[in-house]
């Protein structure tokens, strides 16, 4: 069995996995961690839609 | 206004305070946990914390940790062997190596972490397979943590 996913698909499954395990191991309390968790993905998502942009316009 | 002496003791009584008291309630020490839940917690990635009772972020981690490997497998990633050849080969080995048990398992499969790089999403699969590996490591330095009495 081979997955083919998207780019942006592909950076949503990594975002989401990454901030989990930032989340509970960078911060001491539950509501901590889902904070930063959900900053991290924040950050993440963002930077891939902010890359996006900046090649769109690198390439015209 | 220059700030008088007795304001100044009252603010450094206060900032001391301040650091003196624990930010959260962490367990003491235990050193054989904090040799022994690293090595678990490498070895099947979220057991360093299921053994130190903390089943909801073990959970959290293993999931999140194989499915990423799982994932990166499927999207026929490649898993690196020992090599000292490329620098950027033996990088993505010491990456692979952090996951542990499901590096040695995949490894003694066949067939599997070939990678196929004529297409692009196994690149992205490659990567999956380092990155779990080195939030593996993450979660392993985690669980010594705990165990240390460093964190709740």
């Amino acid at each position: 069995m081979v997955l083919e996913l998207a780019h942006f698909s592909a950076a949503l499954l990594f975002a989401t996995f990454a901030s989990i395990v930032f989340g509970i191991t960078q911060r001491d309390n539950v509501r901590d961690m889902v904070k930063y968790g959900l900053y991290c993905f924040s950050l993440f998502v963002g930077g891939v839609i902010v890359a996006g942009w900046a090649m769109w316009l690198l390439r015209r | 206004m220059a700030p008088s002496g007795k304001d100044l003791e009252a603010t450094l009584e206060r900032q001391n305070r301040a650091a003196a008291a624990p930010r959260t309630q962490a367990a003491p020490a235990n050193p054989a946990m904090a040799v022994l839940a690293p090595a678990i917690g490498w070895l099947i990635p979220g057991a360093g914390h299921l053994v130190q009772k903390r089943w909801w972020r073990g959970l959290l981690l293993m999931v999140s940790i194989v499915s990423m490997f799982v994932l990166g497998l499927l999207m026929e990633g490649k898993v690196y062997g020992f090599n000292t050849g490329d620098l950027l080969d033996m990088l993505g080995f010491v990456g692979d190596l952090g996951a542990g048990g499901l590096y040695i398992v995949t490894r003694a499969l066949p067939d599997v972490g070939q990678g196929a790089i004529h297409r692009a999403v196994a690149d992205y699969g490659t990567k999956f397979i380092i990155v779990s590996g080195l939030l593996n490591i993450i979660a392993a330095v985690d669980a010594h943590h705990i165990a240390l009495g460093k964190k709740s």
